[in-house]
């Protein structure tokens, strides 16, 4: 008897986790799919996704189209039609083989692409209410043919699209000559050319097709939530990675079968974890917490464990030699005359700034200012990580929130000194980089990403509900308070004086970047972005290196994460350190300028600063002098700065240096140019007398 | 008659690295010509300009009489150029028959693949025993014979071979000198980079040396003779 019930059980357990394992499978497929055509790690799957259910919704309930119609819009023609898009404008003119490139691309695009939508379209996320599926009675008509779980409509048209898709793509690149033509243009489109064929053709197929599942995806992944909001989607992506890596990102039918698998595994986890609890206590706060994380640790397992995952190469370009070289940071070739210029320019402007800020400054826009200081010092970690290593991290956000709570806890719960908190903080974020960095310093660079990802997600997941770490409870939703510090007759609680300590946390953080940058440990980092054979061949370490940039990158942004919290006061995780929030660093600070101390200041400033002087109008209205004269386009939707920074990072690939770097070597071309000028006239002159 | 290549006067390099300064460069119908010179002297980057893998700044290129100047690489191909570039020149990712296919699903039809394939086997009977194995996975020589056997069994009009016997073993060379000799008798016109100067020598009509990118010598081999070996040496290079 309790073994029939057990079989039950099982069986139960597995037909409910195919419904959301038919979800993964899908968004797998569109993964894989996009990685295979277009050796994108397609992280803006998810935005592509969005976009086609937020239309079909939109079509289907506000304008009153018919299911069919909706259907067409959405799937048979925008989602081809952003792809195809998307390949003209961008990733036609990447260089093949550039895998970081794409991917901080991709990064900004699933930004970007949801703002750029909902503006576009005057979509708002809905709340609340469940999307309907692609078929009439898809959440309400049920099939029940074993006994043990109805299926709904919704969930078997899934189901059925996801295997019956899985194996149409496989069999379409084992027996098609396009199947064939779309993985050679992945490794090479040049060498594919020298065959006779339209690279670029080929390549505007693949993200037709790859974009395409994205939209179906979407449409059909809707109704299982209630509701249809951009984060939902990415959160989803991030599930699916899992099951795409178990088919290697390049087997469809491997990341079907690895879609279903998870969600099976999620089922069963679910199904008998409360009954080991009922007897064992201890188990009980592990239940609470480990099936949404189940995907996270499978993902982080794979990539770091597997070893056809960690051997997995990068592809590499043959004629990568045909591109011309990056250009060199504009520091390293500009005249003595120039450094001059920049130091008095620079002295001159913070000077004019700080004099404003001290006498003018009210106390929302020395807020935002101070939150712009201590962001810089965030960015410095992704200066140190991105900018020196080559490493792309998207668990930043983790990193700081660690210093955040951690003085949360210091110092609220225990009464600790705040300023030796934060710097505990800082400690154990380093800590638990370093600890981090460990399994991954042999992996590719994509994979680290992959890896680091799945890392923010168990933190968003688990880590922070866990009581010693975010309180536990509800604390997460009442605040997580945090005190200003006090420092013998100094009072931080006084905006302008705390204003001054995140100036100087900025500076000592700044120089300690600029001395790693020019130290041994920057130029053994600068060596392997170079070449690692090459540098393990001089007896370079890459272990040593990539752990010691790991740390220091954790430690600026635990840093920077207390300082943070105890600017709000709280340390306000969802707004401040969820993953998603996070992205959005990277992509401001790749776009402006992973490589230098300028590139994270200008990021701090522009994530800070941007919305209002420029979105709300108020640089237009110090201009004209007068609030009143500032035009009625004003204020601009802050969703326009996602839109801005995500899409900036199509730069990437050209200026890896950012464009804050690109701009100051036209700059310095430009002055040089004048001052030759300047010479030829002086020497003309002189000719004459 | 119409050259099967031409370049005229052609400036080309890399973003802010120029490599050739003014090349005039012609190969006849039939005709084999070396393409020699140091290293850096600007030999692949002429090779890659006339494949359309580097578009020229300044000059044009004509291939069979057909301006070709800035055009994509696939226009080069489907104009009668087969260019084996220097180092790996397989798509790694895909199996040996995979990158066969690729090409003669193109160049000969859909209906011609499977006789195809079992000439470029015959030819290379090493690669039949590996035709289901990656291509990434096949020694340097092997790769080598795949590219050439491509080529062998479609018999462009031109064929560019830039470097095709660097880091061989020797009787490997020499295989694929005599499979280049075989494809020259039938009538395809070679433009051959080459660092082993006797090889080149021993199968070219005409020489064309390459100094700081630019044309400094040219004419026939036996007129060339060891003149020109030495040419190469005493500009520090190994041709």
């Amino acid at each position: 008897m309790l073994a029939v019930t057990f079989i039950e059980d099982v069986l139960r357990g597995v037909l409910q986790g195919l419904p959301p394992g038919a979800v993964y499978g899908l968004i797998a497929i569109g993964f894989v799919l996009a990685y295979k055509t277009s050796g994108v790690f397609n992280l803006a799957f998810g935005a592509q996704a969005y976009i086609s259910a937020g239309l079909y919704f939109q079509a289907r309930n506000e304008w009153g189209w018919s299911n069919l119609a909706a259907f067409v819009l959405a799937v048979v023609i925008v989602a081809p039609a952003i792809g195809l898009i998307l390949e003209r404008l961008i990733f036609r003119h990447l260089p093949p083989g550039s895998a970081l490139a794409k991917l901080v691309i991709a990064i900004g695009l699933s930004v970007a692409l949801p703002n750029l939508f909902e503006l576009v379209v005057g979509f708002e996320p809905v709340a609340g209410r469940t999307p309907e599926g692609l078929l009439n009675g898809g959440a309400t008509v049920f099939y029940d043919p074993t006994g043990l779980y109805a299926f709904s409509r919704d969930e078997l048209t899934a189901l059925t699209i996801a295997i019956v898709s899985g194996l149409a793509l496989a069999a379409l690149f084992r027996f098609t000559p396009i199947g064939l033509q779309m993985r050679a243009v992945v490794e090479s489109p040049r060498m594919t050319e020298l065959n006779g064929i339209r690279a670029d053709r080929v390549s505007a197929f693949s993200w037709a097709l790859s974009s395409a599942f994205a939209g179906l995806a979407g449409v059909l992944i809707a109704p299982r939530f209630n509701t249809l909001a951009a984060p939902d989607f990415f959160n989803l992506v991030v599930v699916a990675v899992a099951a795409a890596a178990i088919g290697k990102l390049v087997s469809i039918p491997r990341a079907v079968a690895g879609g279903l698998g998870l969600g099976v595994l999620i089922a069963l986890i679910d199904t008998f974890l409360p009954r080991l609890s009922e007897a064992q206590e201890w188990i009980e706060p592990i239940q609470d917490n480990v099936t949404p994380a189940v995907p996270f640790i499978v993902l982080f397992a794979l990539v770091t464990l597997w070893p056809a995952l960690r051997r997995s190469q990068e592809q590499s370009d043959p004629l990568a030699g045909v591109d011309p070289p990056p250009p060199v940071p504009a520091a390293s070739v500009r005249t003595p005359f120039l450094t001059i210029l920049t130091a008095v320019f620079g002295v001159c402007f913070f000077l004019v700034v700080g004099v404003v800020v001290v006498t003018r400054a009210d106390v929302s826009w020395l807020f935002l200012i101070t939150q712009a200081v201590i962001m810089s010092t965030i960015y410095l970690s992704v200066t140190v990580l991105t900018g020196f290593a080559g490493q792309i991290s998207l668990c930043q956000g983790a990193f700081a929130a660690i210093g955040g709570f951690t003085v949360f806890q210091l110092a609220d719960r225990f009464g600790a000194s705040v300023l030796v908190a934060a710097v505990v903080g800082g400690v154990i974020a380093a800590t638990v980089s370093a600890l981090l960095a460990l399994p991954l310093v042999r992996l590719g660079r994509v994979w680290v990403a992959i890896a680091t990802l799945a890392f923010a997600a168990f933190f968003d997941a688990v880590v922070v509900k866990l009581p010693f770490v975010g309180g536990g409870g509800t604390s997460l939703l009442q605040g997580t308070r945090v005190p200003r510090p006090v420092l013998g007759p100094l009072d931080f609680a006084n905006d302008r004086l705390f204003l001054g300590l995140a100036i100087v946390v900025f500076l000592a953080c700044a120089y300690t970047v600029t001395a790693i940058r020019s130290g041994t440990v920057g130029r053994t980092l600068a060596a392997l972005r170079g070449s690692e054979v090459a540098s393990e061949s001089i007896g370079i370490s890459p272990t040593r290196a990539r752990v010691t940039a790991f740390a220091v990158s954790g430690f600026l942004a635990g840093l920077g994460g207390a300082m943070l919290s105890i600017q709000q006061e709280n340390v306000n995780y969802a707004s401040n350190f969820a993953p998603f929030a996070a992205l959005f660093w990277l992509v401001l600070i790749v776009s402006l300028g992973a490589r230098t101390v300028e590139g994270a200041a200008y990021s701090g400033a522009s994530f800070s600063l941007m919305d209002p002087l420029i979105f709300k109008g108020a640089l237009l209205g110090w201009i004209l002098r007068s609030e009143e004269r500032i035009p009625g386009i004003f204020p601009i939707s802050p969703k326009w700065r996602f839109v801005l920074f995500g899409l900036t990072t199509i730069t990437f690939a050209k200026h890896p240096e950012g464009l804050v770097e690109d701009g100051k070597r036209k700059a310095h071309a430009r002055v040089e140019r004048w001052r030759a000028r300047v010479r030829e006239r002086r020497q003309d002159a002189e000719v004459t007398a | 008659m119409t050259p099967v290549l031409e370049l005229r006067d052609v400036s080309a390099g890399y973003g802010p690295f120029r490599a050739l300064f003014g090349v005039t460069l012609q190969v006849g119908d039939g005709e084999a010509v070396a393409l020699l010179g140091a290293n850096g002297a600007g030999k692949t980057t002429v090779a890659r300009v006339a494949s359309g893998l580097v578009a020229p700044e300044d000059g044009t290129v004509h291939v069979g009489g057909e301006d070709l100047t800035g055009a994509a690489p696939y226009r080069f191909a489907r104009a009668g150029v087969a260019h084996a570039t220097e180092g790996r020149s397989v798509f790694s990712s895909l199996t040996v028959e995979e990158n066969l296919r690729l090409s003669f699903r193109r160049a000969l039809g859909s209906a011609r693949v499977d006789e195809a394939l079992g000439q470029a086997f015959d030819a290379f009977a090493s690669l039949d025993r590996r035709r289901h194995q990656p291509a990434g996975t096949l020694s340097g020589g092997e790769q080598r014979m795949l590219s050439l056997a491509r080529v062998l069994v479609e018999s462009p009009p031109l064929l560019i071979a830039d470097e095709l016997s660097l880091g061989l073993a020797p009787i490997i060379v020499d295989e694929i000198y005599a499979q280049l000799a075989r494809l020259h008798s039938e009538g395809t016109s070679l433009l051959i980079v080459e660092q082993h100067v006797s090889h080149a020598l021993g199968l070219c009509d005409r020489v064309v040396m390459l100094e700081h990118g630019a044309v400094a010598w040219e004419g026939a081999p036996e007129q060339a003779g060891e003149r020109v070996a030495e040419r190469i040496f005493e500009h520090g290079g190994d041709g």
